[in-house]
């Protein structure tokens, strides 16, 4: 079996739990001063990823773990959080803040990287928690003529590079096989990613991280769908409290909804 | 490549320079629709139906597109839907479980030849799975998830797990979109006589292989597409107390069930009950949550719902902020006396 060469893109988001704000002008959410830190389904790729060299699972063990991002210069410390989970290192290509890249810039800028990196398996979120797309892996999947394996609550190697997936679906699972090069895009159960322990957080700021810019990788951020606007959904009135279990039925009645 | 596609939106822009000669039917007529059904063991799933009633709001003529083993009658039930021109149907078991690696492959032929400007299928873990793939065949930023449709080439999508709601314009020739399934109710099916046409079948052999799946088994309603759902979090503290107390609720009420992530986390409820930006997207009548103290994201799941009512026992939980009807108290004694309330009414 083929040593693995996993690529791991990931993101840099407003935390999940912060309450993300729209800014006065009505087009886009605001940015500035608040929390972020990695989309927290590429934590559990950089986690898998790490697992499968650990464990051993993958019979031609694991070469190489490059994890990427596009982004501000504040990428860099998303990166540096994944090589400090044990990534070996990272690629950092440059975005100016605001100019965000849509999913499918973002992947054919993987695509390019991974005929560049020589990558063999693709672990990515299967969503960012920010634009909600759930996009990226497929279309670089596609793009690449790979098989794709989505919402993965579970992956195992087998003999001449033959993997399994068990894939989250609507009402249960499904398991698929497919063979490397492969794309698999990771979902909330399939691991709990680990946090970087102050040493590994030292030795990851002296892996090696390279800068490129768009044009290097042949890209350029060409934008197909312009935002009008980005409002604040219609809130929703609360409508009370009542005493006890009458007063709720009561209330459900009167609602029409009982 | 896409010389239809490119010759429509050249004649559509035409079209447009002169649209004050021009009545709003003979614009409409230069938009034509591809709705993707889902079927499983020769049933039509009715949920896909959504993407009929999608592609009808933006006007134009409206075909639909499913493929498999058998899928004749699944054709001609579809066909009854008024408003629908033609069912293209791929008869061939290849198609049966969706695999993205030939069923993408398969569409992007079948979208050339028909010349559509848009192609829709609910964001399911289906058509989450092919139409992202199908996109980038056609070099076309996909618009994922959409609530509303303002125009043809304008979409209403929430964003940041339904804290912000974001209107995008799209400039692709080919629109490819996923729709929520809660914002456009499925098409009925009546009154209608589509024509039945077999589609290209590219052949294309799949790279992956369909080994097994493991589905909840269930008599309740669907979890998605339910009236009501009774939905339990971490307050229920155990699988055994998760059981005991709201599968009497739901059945009384005749609700599907629904869970918190930290139920589901926790191993109360199954991974398909989960209520949230993660999970399912759920708009019932009412929906009534039950020890969930309510995390943005699980209100991403479930805030579009007709009525809220909570049971917790903490009296600030965020939950109450949303909820039309909330009661503060020990769900345990709470739930069962609602449960015998609900029998007896």
């Amino acid at each position: 079996m083929s040593a693995l060469r996993i690529l791991v893109p990931i993101k840099r988001v407003i935390d999940y739990a912060v309450k993300p704000r729209v800014n006065k002008a009505q087009t886009a959410v605001e940015t500035a001063g608040v929390k972020h830190s990695m989309n927290p389904f590429d934590e559990l790729s950089v986690e898998e990823s790490v697992r499968i060299r650990e464990k051993k699972s993958a019979p031609g063990g694991v070469e190489d773990i490059c994890v990427i991002s596009a982004g501000p210069a504040k990428a860099q410390d998303v990166l540096r959080t994944a090589m400090a989970m044990g990534a070996d290192r990272g690629i950092h290509v440059e975005v100016k803040e605001g100019d965000d890249l849509e999913p499918l810039a973002v992947a054919k800028l993987l695509k390019a990287t991974v005929e560049k990196e020589k990558s063999n398996l693709v672990i990515l979120g299967k969503q960012s928690i920010d634009d909600d797309a759930a996009q990226t892996g497929q279309m670089l999947a596609g793009l690449l003529g790979w098989p794709q394996a989505t919402q993965a609550s579970k992956v195992t190697f087998g003999e001449g590079d033959s993997v399994e997936v068990t894939k989250e679906v609507d009402g249960g699972s499904e398991t698929v096989r497919a063979k490397l090069p492969m794309i698999i895009t990771t979902d909330l159960r399939l691991n709990e990613p680990r946090y970087a322990s102050l040493p590994n957080i030292m030795k990851a700021k002296k892996k090696p991280l390279v800068k490129m810019s768009l044009s290097d990788l042949g890209i350029n951020n060409e934008r197909r769908l312009k935002v009008l606007k980005v409002t604040e959904p219609a809130p929703r009135q609360g409508g009370g409290k009542v005493e006890d279990v009458d007063g709720l039925v009561a209330k459900l009645k009167e609602l029409g909804a009982l | 490549m896409f010389s239809v596609a490119a010759r429509r939106t050249a004649l559509h822009s035409r079209a447009a320079a002169t649209s004050a000669f021009r009545s709003p039917a003979a614009l409409r007529s230069f938009l034509s629709s591809l709705a993707i059904l889902e079927q499983r063991e020769g049933q039509l799933n009715h949920g896909s139906l959504s993407a009929i009633t999608a592609a009808q709001k933006l006007g134009g003529s409206v075909h639909a597109f499913v493929a498999g083993g058998g899928v004749k009658s699944v054709a001609e039930e579809a066909a009854k839907i008024d408003g629908v021109e033609k069912i293209i149907a791929v008869d061939n078991a290849a198609y049966d479980k969706g695999l993205p690696e030939n069923f993408a492959p398969l569409l992007v032929e079948n979208i050339k030849k028909g010349g559509y400007t848009h192609v829709l299928v609910g964001h399911t873990a289906f058509g989450k799975s092919l139409m992202p793939r199908v996109a980038a065949l056609l070099d076309s930023q996909q618009i994922s998830d959409i609530t509303a449709i303002e125009s043809e080439n304008t979409f209403v999508r929430p964003i940041y797990a339904g804290n912000a709601i974001a209107t995008v314009e799209s400039s692709d020739a080919i629109k490819c979109i996923t729709i929520r399934g809660t914002a456009f109710p499925a098409a009925e099916i009546a009154g209608g006589s589509a024509t039945i046409e077999d589609g290209v079948d590219s052949k294309t052999e799949s790279t992956s292989e369909w080994v097994s799946e493991e589905l909840a088994k269930s008599d309740r309603p669907d979890l998605a597409t339910a009236g009501k759902v009774v939905s339990g979090g971490r307050g229920l503290k155990s699988k055994e107390e998760f059981d005991r107390v709201m599968l009497p609720l739901a059945d009384a009420l005749g609700a599907a069930v629904g869970a918190s992530r930290a139920a589901v986390d926790s191993g109360y409820a199954d991974n398909s009950l989960q209520v949230g930006q993660t999970g399912k997207v759920v708009a019932p009548q009412l929906y009534m949550a039950v020890g969930i103290s309510g995390a943005i994201q699980h209100l991403a799941g479930m805030k579009d719902s007709k009525v809220i009512a909570a049971i917790n026992k903490d009296a600030d939980a965020p939950i109450f902020q949303v909820a039309d009807v909330g009661l503060v108290g020990d769900l345990f004694e709470k739930v069962p006396e609602l449960t015998e309330k609900v029998k007896s009414s």
